[in-house]
């Protein structure tokens, strides 16, 4: 296993710390409007990832720049040739970050009220759109000679990618539901184990046919692995929410974003984005990487740094392990 | 060649824009997070009261800035990819490694503790809670010297080798790009300039308290904080300043001359005051002058030789061909002079007031006054500024507070524009650098989307700071006299609301 083999699983680790955590607070985002019945509610679904969601988007901005760091040429093909999309999602990550520290800010109604739906939509739109980007990454883009996306914006918006954008933002918010029964006391508890019930089966349904479809275009043996135990996860996690074990649940909910991530970068590699020009023009593991000795100072840095994150990471969800309740929220906002 | 039409202009734009707009936050952030966790120690030390009041006061303000900080950063990692994807492939070997350092070391410390210290009151013990703001405060200044080790290998590229066969820059000395004297006087020139913005954000927002004798006692003890920040950080950032100057002399006399409007070289060169000229003939009309001054900052020499514009163009056209090779001349003398001007207008301020509201033994017995009295301005003798002038003092130190924000956008500025046309100075040319397969469009788009975005943030950011500026220290509860002594919180009362929540 080669230096750039190595980047490539640790390019897959990123993305799958970012969609584990972020998935979470992506749909617990989604259930402010799908979930909570009044303001008090609201607030309790945004404090349970209050501490929490900027750590998790970190793991985005790590994946961006090993990217960078690692694999230039996918790095300038990916965010040059996705433009408008990512764009989109720059927004919104942008208006989200806003928007969950000043939306308590102030008292007025029309205040929080606008804040709230910015925090749904800014959640969802990109729940949705990280699967239509990976669904394009694993299925192929029109890449030229020169490593240039040549292909339009309505290209990026192809049957399988918008089934990937549809598994990711269902995945994410039975995700952030599980999540929701996890770390909140009382009615609204019972209630997302409820919702998590009605949105489990819809998810499995949606999953497994973006999953198969994947393994058809580009699977191997180990894809079908993986995607054999993304799909008992998830079947798992239904029945552990099911069973009121919602630690359980939750740790497979987890299992299956990461075993679906995994399942797409083994049906990628050693490609990192396929041309569907022609396959000469694929950028690999090995045409699209760094010099051994950039990927050796990176690999150093990754080994120590990202244990050391994990662990203070885990210790600040330990710091906040209380569930919470509407009790838990003091009546001035400020 | 007419620049408005080139495919980089708009991408330009846009990175000018939206990095001009992201270095509001931080230094301000930077500097903010290192002195409430300075003023939260000294509250865990002493345990006076006021100090937690400040640190809540300063610590909400900073809060409401490092939110913006961080989500138009997130645009600043994403968008060499989006705009500059040729740069990208061209030095991403080298040029990638910090911003991934920066995202995995510096980046989670932040975000991680911010988040401990934000909700922590309740929840960490005194010390820890503490110790959470200082690791916010070294992840930002982390964070700050891996990327302004980025930026100055684009400065001053080390510790690489061209790959002729993949076309691309290489990194063969990693160490060398951390620790070049670029990026040591680079880091140590806007890690003291970051302090001496949120100093005089201090003293500017205390003065405005004080003059209207609200919140005394918190807002003394602030006042005096951000007098000492701001003459101590001014002192550095003028002595890094030389430094950095020196050593762009050396790697940028471009830069450097079209700094001074220096024309031709000269023996001993003249320190430009004003200047007003015709770019196209290469020579200024008018010129007032210090002489040998240049000399001296150039070279620690009043009589040395400094190169100026047309002998660098000529030089660097022999090197690297036919070209012009001249940044925006007026874009980097002035932006070097407003740089330099408010920079030291700030610290002048803060000199001033340090010692107009000089400790009590300078004092004679009269003019003393208590921690809860807003002090007398004395200039000299027994005898306070009169009213008029005490006012018209709060006052121009309650404006100084934008000074540092407008020296470090112009530092910015020049320092970018004055290394045009080159991205990589001497090796990749900035027309280079864009993305190809990206529509001007698709550019004008992002570029429109993110400067809407930013105005109305923008004036929904400086009306929450002004809200809460105005708002004063909060008044402490008994929670927050008696923080929990258990990680996690004490168990006592199980449904108390939290001490803080969204």
């Amino acid at each position: 296993m080669e230096l750039h083999d190595i980047w490539f699983v640790l390019i897959a680790v990123l993305w799958t710390g970012y969609f584990f955590l972020e998935g979470f607070d992506f749909g617990v985002g989604v259930l402010t409007r799908l979930l909570a019945r009044n303001r008090p509610e609201r607030r309790v679904l945004i404090n349970t990832i209050g501490p929490v969601w900027d750590g998790n988007e970190v793991w985005l901005l790590s994946a961006g720049g090993a990217t960078f760091a690692a694999f230039p040429e996918w790095y300038a093909t990916l965010f040059s040739g996705f433009y408008l999309p990512l764009l989109l999602i720059l927004v919104c990550l942008i208006v989200r970050g806003v928007g969950f520290e000043y939306r308590a800010k102030r008292p007025e109604e029309k205040w929080q009220r606008n804040w709230e739906w910015a925090i749904f939509w800014s959640s969802l739109i990109p729940a949705f759109l990280w699967g239509v980007a990976f669904g394009n990454i694993v299925r192929g883009v029109q890449i030229d000679q020169h490593f240039e996306y040549v292909g339009g914006l309505a290209d990026l918006f192809n049957p399988y990618a918008l089934l990937g954008g549809a598994v990711t933002l269902t995945l994410f918010t039975f995700h952030g539901t599980v999540f929701t029964a996890l770390k909140t006391v009382g009615d609204i508890r019972t209630r997302a184990r409820t919702l998590a019930l009605r949105l489990g089966p819809v998810t499995v349904v949606l999953a497994l046919g973006f999953l198969v479809w994947t393994q058809l275009h580009s699977g191997d043996g180990a894809s079908l692995v993986a995607l054999v135990v993304a799909a008992v996860a998830l079947v798992g996690a239904l029945g552990a929410i099911w069973r009121v074990r919602e630690g359980w649940a939750f740790a497979l909910s987890g299992v299956t974003i990461a075993a679906a991530v995994a399942m797409l970068f083994l049906s990628l590699f050693p490609n990192v984005m396929p041309s569907t020009l022609d396959a000469d023009w694929s950028l690999t593991v090995t045409n699209a990487s760094s010099s051994p000795y950039t990927l050796k100072i990176m690999t150093w840095c990754a080994v120590i740094a990202a244990p050391l994150v994990m662990l203070y990471q885990a210790w600040t969800y330990w710091v906040f392990r209380k569930r919470i309740g509407t009790q838990h929220i003091a009546e001035a906002a400020h | 060649m007419e620049l408005a039409l080139a495919p980089e202009t708009l991408a330009r734009w846009q990175f000018g824009i939206t990095t001009v707009y992201h270095f509001l936050f931080v230094p301000l952030t930077i500097s903010l997070a290192a002195l409430t966790a300075g003023l939260q120690t000294a509250w865990v030390r002493s345990e006076k009261e006021v100090y937690l009041r400040a640190t809540k006061f300063w610590g909400k303000l900073f809060l409401i800035n490092i939110a913006m900080g961080v989500v138009t950063g997130i645009v600043q990692e994403f968008q060499f990819g989006m705009n500059w994807s040729e740069y990208s492939r061209f030095v991403g070997d080298i040029f990638g490694a910090p911003l991934a350092f920066e995202a995995l070391i510096a980046f989670f410390f932040e975000s991680t503790f911010i988040g401990l210290w934000i909700f922590g009151w309740d929840k960490l013990p005194k010390k820890i809670h503490l110790a959470c703001i200082w690791m916010v405060s070294i992840g930002t200044i982390l964070s700050a010297y891996f990327i302004l080790a980025a930026n100055s290998w684009m400065q001053h590229p080390v510790g690489f080798r061209i790959n002729k066969e993949r076309g691309r820059a290489e990194l063969t000395d990693f160490w060398a790009v951390l620790t070049q004297n670029t990026a040591l006087a680079q880091a140590f020139h806007t890690l003291s300039a970051a302090f001496l913005t949120g100093g005089a954000f201090m003293v500017g927002l205390a003065a405005y308290h004080l003059a209207r004798r609200r919140h005394i006692k918190v807002m003394r003890t602030s006042l005096r904080l951000g007098l000492v920040t701001v003459v101590i950080a001014g002192l550095l950032t003028a002595i890094s300043g030389d430094t950095l100057g020196k050593v762009m002399f050396k790697q940028q006399p471009m830069k450097m001359a079209a700094a001074e409007a220096l024309w031709d070289g000269q023996k001993p060169a003249p320190f430009s005051v004003f200047a007003y000229g015709d770019v196209d003939k290469g020579h200024n009309t008018v010129a007032v002058e210090v002489p040998g001054l240049l000399s001296f900052l150039a070279n620690d020499d009043f009589t040395s030789y400094v190169p100026g514009i047309n002998d660098v163009n000529k030089a660097e056209q022999q090197k690297f061909g036919p070209g012009d090779y001249r940044p925006n001349i007026p874009a980097a003398y002035w932006g070097f002079r407003w740089m330099i001007g408010f920079g030291m207008a700030s610290f002048t301020l803060g000199a001033l007031g340090l010692w107009l509201t000089r400790k009590k033994f300078l004092l004679p017995g009269h003019l003393r006054t208590g921690d809860d009295e807003v002090p007398h301005l004395v200039l000299f003798g027994g005898r306070a500024l009169g009213p008029k002038l005490t006012h018209c003092f709060w006052r121009v130190a309650t404006w100084t507070m934008a000074f540092p924000l407008i020296a470090n956008s112009w530092g910015w500025i020049f320092t970018e524009m004055g290394r045009q046309p080159w991205v990589v100075y001497g090796l990749f040319q900035t027309r280079q650098a864009v993305s190809p397969g990206v529509s001007q469009t698709e550019v004008a788009i992002s570029m429109a989307v993110f400067t809407a975005l930013y105005a109305i943030l923008a004036v929904i950011e400086v009306r929450l700071l002004v809200k809460y500026a105005k708002a004063g220290p909060p008044e402490l509860t008994e929670a927050d006299l008696n923080p929990p002594t258990k990680i996690g919180g004490d168990h006592q009362d199980a449904d108390r609301p939290m001490a803080f929540s969204y």
